[in-house]
Formats: C-alpha cells, sequence, structure tokens
C-alpha cells in the first residue's frame, strides 16, 4: 500500500518534456519535428507528458499546425516583443513559462538560434544543459536525461546525464531523429503571456537567406574539396546530372564560395546519403566525421597515399579534372 | 574602448586518444594549441584594435600550460593576457566554465567580450551566449564582420540560409564565425618580447568575487558519465583501376546499383 502510494506520487511528481519549436521561413523547421517525435518516444517509454513549446508574436496558423503532431500540450508564449529574434528575450519569455509549469526536460534542435537560446535559459533556470546530442534515451534507474555528445572532432563519445534535480535541457543535432507523422487530431493550446519591457536591444537591420537544402537527408551528395581549386562549377554539373546535392569541405565554406549549410563535417553537418562522391578531399578527421554515416564513399584523388582512401569504400586515383567530365560524358551516353 | 577576447587551449583533435582501458582521455600525447575558431576572435579584436584604436585583453580559464599559446595572442598584437588558473575552477561543465569567465569580464568592464563560435574539443557554443547570460549583456552569435556606430555595434552574423545584420548597443558579447577571417601571423620581435618578458597576469579564486558552489566540477550541472570510443564504419578501400573511360563507368556503376 505504501509502496504503491509512493509509486503514485512519484508519477504525479514527474513533469512534462518539452520541445521548443523554431520556425524559419520555409515554416517549422525539420530539426523541431524532429525533437517533438523524439519528445514522444520518451514520454511514452516513461510515462511523461509532452509539449510543445512556441515563443513570438502573430503565429496562429503555426502553432495550430504544431497541434497536430504527437504532443499532449502546446504552449504559446506571446508577446510582441517577442515578433522578432532576440535571444535575450526569448530565454526571458521562456523562463517565466519554465518557472510556472516546471517542466522536467527542454529539447532544442541545435540550429543557430536554439543553441542561443538554450545556453542563456541554462544560467537563468540554474539547468544542466547536454549540447549536440546524437542519442537521447531516460535511464529507467534514476529517471534521468541520458545524452551521448560526440567530442573531439567525432572520434569519442561522451554519456552525458544532468544533475539530480535540476531542469534538464538538451540541444538535438539536426538531421539526427526521425520526423513524426501528423496524429490526426489536435492538441489543446495554452496561451502565456510573458512580463516583458521593451528594450532597444537588438534590431536586426538587414536579412537576406535563400532556401536551404537539407543535405543531411539528401540520398547522393557530390562533395568538393580543396583539389577542386575552389572552382565549383564542375562538381555542381556534375551533382545536377547524377540527381545528387553538392557539399564542400570546411575550407570551402571558409572561403566563402558555399554556405556553412552544406559544409561536412564535425563543424558543419554529417551525411546519411546512400552515396557520397568525394572530389580532391584529403581527409582531415574533422571532415571524416561527417561521412560516418554514409552508405558507400567513393572519392577521386589524385595521390594514392591521401588519408580520404582509408575511409572510403571505392578509392579512384585521377586528376578529377580529367575524369570528372569523362563521368558526365559516360552519363550522358547511357541516358538517365 | 576595451575588448576582452576569451580563448581557449585545446588538444589536437587528431592526436587524442581514449584509453581503451580507463575510458578517460589521453592528452598527454596531444599537441596544445590555440582553439581554430578563438584565432577568428582574436583577429576580429585586432581588427577592431586597428580600426577604432582598442586596447585588447586575451582572457582563458584553464591550467598554467596555457601560458605560452596566451602569449601567442600577445605577440599577434593583443595588449594583455590574463589566466584563470585555480584547482576550483577544475572540471567545469559549461555552467561553470561561463560563471567564472563573466565574473572576471565583471573586474575588468570592457565594452566589447568576443569568443570563437565553439571549441573542437567539445563543440558546444554555448560559453558566449551563456557568459551575455550572467552579465545581463545582449549575444550576438556566429559574427562574421563587426562595425561600430556611436558606441552600437552593426554586426552580420551567420543564419541559415544566409545572413542577418543586428545593431545592438554597446556592451555585448558575440561569438566570432569560424573561417570568417585570416589571422595574422606574430610580428617577429613582438614575439621574441611576449615570449621573453612580457608577464600574463594569473587570477586565482581569491582575485575574484566568487561563490565557489558555481564553480568547477561542484558548481556543473551537467556530468559525463563515460567515454566511448567510435568505431570507424568499416570501408572496403578498393581501388578502381583502367583508363579513365573505365573508371567513370565503374562510378556510375557503383552509382547505378546503390539505388535498389
Amino acid at each position: 500500500m505504501l509502496q504503491s502510494f509512493y509509486k503514485l506520487q512519484q508519477v504525479v511528481k514527474m513533469g512534462e518534456i518539452w520541445s521548443f519549436v523554431e520556425v524559419g521561413p520555409e515554416g517549422i523547421e525539420a530539426v523541431s519535428l524532429e525533437i517533438i517525435g523524439k519528445a514522444a518516444e520518451l514520454g511514452d517509454q516513461s510515462n511523461m507528458r509532452t509539449a510543445a513549446v512556441l515563443t513570438g508574436w502573430g503565429m496562429e496558423k503555426i502553432v495550430k499546425e504544431v497541434s497536430r503532431y504527437p504532443v499532449d500540450r502546446v504552449y504559446y508564449v506571446e508577446h510582441g516583443e517577442l515578433a522578432f529574434y532576440d535571444p535575450a528575450k526569448h530565454a526571458n519569455a521562456l523562463h517565466q513559462l519554465v518557472e510556472k509549469e516546471k517542466p522536467e526536460i527542454v529539447l532544442f534542435g541545435a540550429t543557430y538560434n536554439g543553441v542561443d537560446i538554450a545556453a542563456r535559459l541554462a544560467i537563468r533556470a540554474e539547468a544542466g544543459l547536454i549540447a549536440h546530442v546524437t542519442y537521447l534515451g531516460i535511464d529507467p534507474s534514476d529517471g534521468r536525461l541520458v545524452g551521448h555528445v560526440p567530442g573531439f572532432g567525432g572520434g569519442i563519445v561522451a554519456v552525458c546525464k544532468c544533475r539530480p534535480g535540476v531542469l534538464q535541457i538538451a540541444t538535438v543535432r539536426p538531421g539526427v531523429f526521425e520526423r513524426p507523422i501528423p496524429t490526426g487530431h489536435e492538441a489543446e493550446i495554452h496561451r502565456f503571456s510573458p512580463k516583458l519591457h521593451p528594450t532597444n536591444g537588438w534590431r536586426i537591420v538587414e536579412r537576406r537567406v535563400a532556401k536551404v537544402v537539407d543535405i543531411t537527408r539528401a540520398e547522393k551528395v557530390v562533395v568538393a574539396g580543396m583539389g577542386t581549386g575552389g572552382e565549383l562549377s564542375l562538381a555542381k554539373t556534375l551533382a545536377q546530372k547524377l540527381g545528387a546535392q553538392l557539399a564542400v569541405t570546411r575550407p570551402l565554406a571558409d572561403l566563402g564560395l558555399a554556405p556553412r549549410d552544406v559544409q561536412v563535417g564535425s563543424t558543419g553537418v554529417s551525411l546519411r546519403s546512400n552515396i557520397a562522391l568525394i572530389l580532391g578531399v584529403s581527409g582531415a578527421s574533422h571532415f571524416v566525421s561527417g561521412i560516418r554515416d554514409v552508405k558507400t564513399v567513393i572519392s577521386i584523388n589524385i595521390d594514392r597515399n591521401a588519408p580520404i582512401f582509408q575511409f572510403s569504400d571505392y578509392c579512384v586515383e585521377a586528376d578529377l579534372f580529367k575524369l570528372v567530365p569523362k563521368i558526365i560524358e559516360e552519363f550522358e551516353k547511357e541516358g538517365a | 574602448m576595451e575588448i576582452v577576447v576569451c580563448v581557449k587551449v585545446v588538444p589536437k583533435v587528431e592526436q587524442v586518444r581514449l584509453d581503451p582501458i580507463t575510458k578517460t582521455v589521453d592528452r598527454t600525447s596531444a599537441e596544445n594549441e590555440l582553439n581554430d575558431a578563438d584565432k577568428n576572435a582574436v583577429e576580429a579584436a585586432l581588427q577592431l584594435k586597428d580600426r577604432y584604436g582598442s586596447r585588447v585583453t586575451v582572457l582563458s580559464m584553464g591550467p598554467l600550460f596555457f601560458e605560452p599559446l596566451l602569449k601567442l595572442c600577445v605577440a599577434m598584437g593583443a595588449d594583455d593576457a590574463i589566466l584563470l588558473s585555480d584547482k576550483a575552477f577544475a572540471g567545469a561543465d559549461t555552467y561553470a566554465t561561463s560563471y567564472v569567465l563573466a565574473q572576471a569580464i565583471k573586474r575588468l568592464r570592457p565594452d566589447i567580450i568576443l569568443c570563437g563560435e565553439s571549441t573542437s574539443d567539445s563543440g558546444t557554443a554555448q560559453v558566449p551566449p551563456q557568459i551575455a547570460e550572467w552579465l545581463g549583456y545582449p549575444n550576438i552569435s556566429y559574427v562574421s564582420h563587426i562595425s561600430i556606430e556611436d558606441r552600437v555595434v552593426v554586426a552580420k552574423r551567420t543564419v541559415k540560409g544566409g545572413y542577418e545584420v543586428v545593431k545592438v548597443p554597446l556592451p555585448v558579447v558575440m561569438s566570432v564565425e569560424l573561417g570568417s577571417n585570416t589571422p595574422r601571423f606574430p610580428d617577429f620581435k613582438r614575439k621574441r618580447w611576449a615570449e621573453r618578458e612580457f608577464k600574463i597576469t594569473i587570477w586565482t579564486a581569491n582575485d575574484l568575487e566568487l561563490d565557489l558552489n558555481l564553480t568547477g566540477k561542484t558548481g556543473s550541472k551537467t556530468e559525463v558519465i563515460e567515454l566511448h570510443p567510435i568505431a570507424p564504419p568499416q570501408r572496403l578501400r578498393k581501388f578502381l583501376e583502367g583508363s579513365e573511360e573505365e573508371k567513370a563507368r565503374a562510378i556510375i556503376k557503383i552509382i547505378r546499383e546503390s539505388k535498389g
């Protein structure tokens, strides 16, 4: 009797798992859906309720859309001061809701903005923050969140937990978890008005964003490295012919030849494609961690001793400026 | 204008080994270097110094073996270097690290705090916004260009698919994007001076106003349960030989067959 009462108390005490939802120019961010899916799974396993949380202004349509995904409720933190991005304001507003509802776990996508807000919230809430996880679970022995964090260029993974009794926050690496499908019904929506004072803090005076190809989900990827001499047109043509996405290495992204969104490696994105055709990449450790999950790796390099061949299924020692036009030619000959 | 640049010394990632028995990171075999993105942060600070005549102080938390690499920053052109070194700071996660850095920054009262976007060893990118939160300052992350007009920072920051330009009044914390500039080489004479004559200021816990319950391992809100090596995936490593045409056809065949 006493034991079952204790158990019941534990169940009641259990807080919620929250997923912080970000909205980009193309609607709900993919990683936000990915964490909603993961939270639903963790909620089922550990008997915890789940919620999606949005901070902003004039987001009725998006809030409704989010409510159709597998969450028990949606919190909409609504304020005119949140119409634009300012990490301090969004973290402050979110913290007010955290104080009121006392969730157990808050998940964020490890995005440019998600990391900012998560980091600031962690200080405000005196919370533990596990960074950029590639695995999430609940330890059944103590009910604590377990996150796997790849470190040191991706060669080592750290199994991390938050200290007992603190709010547990994790940022999740995009492209790792599956997106859930809508449930067919709508979760209840709770509106919350935070107290925020107008400040002359952040002001975005210019913004330019193009549609981003999510290369973490691409089936085929052509990766261009320094061996291309930074001349991407050949790699682009090849990618188009093969129906592949074009990605680059860090030095090419550093030179501004391609956006960071298509840079492969530990400081960029990880590929999970069926095929990666790698052109003129030497194979530094921070790069190869980004092709770990590729099914078949084909590399073309002029140097037979290039380290990249250690990490390739098919190694082709060749001058890519001669071989790539040949591949395009042969591909056209055979017909698509 | 006062600028503080927070930097970290990290082991060369490719030289770090995980001891298979003790499951601890063996850093002894790895050479140390200044974290890549932090070099970009130092360069960004020095460019502001060149343009606006600012004073640049390099700040780091860590053991005394960080000193030579802090001297390198001074050789590049930084005016001063401070190392926060105390047993009470050891084993800190980002919560406890950002707290100690923020307390040191409070003592220095700079207008601008720069950091690298993230470190190559743990790569959390959390410390810059966390420092800002402790100080109650705004933060701008992934900054690739900075200018200052009438005590207002105009910063270009990378976002998904492009960039935005943000205006924020000083003081502000910014994280500088990796690869956004080319860090300068140290001047030869200045390097000799930094190595032989320049003295790094060491601050221990006694030099700062600190709640020791918030520092080091005690103050950390997270814990590492264990470390695992990630086994590299098994690859065929098969060389395709023959004429260029044969190689091209072989590649196409592999790509076509992977579809199914």
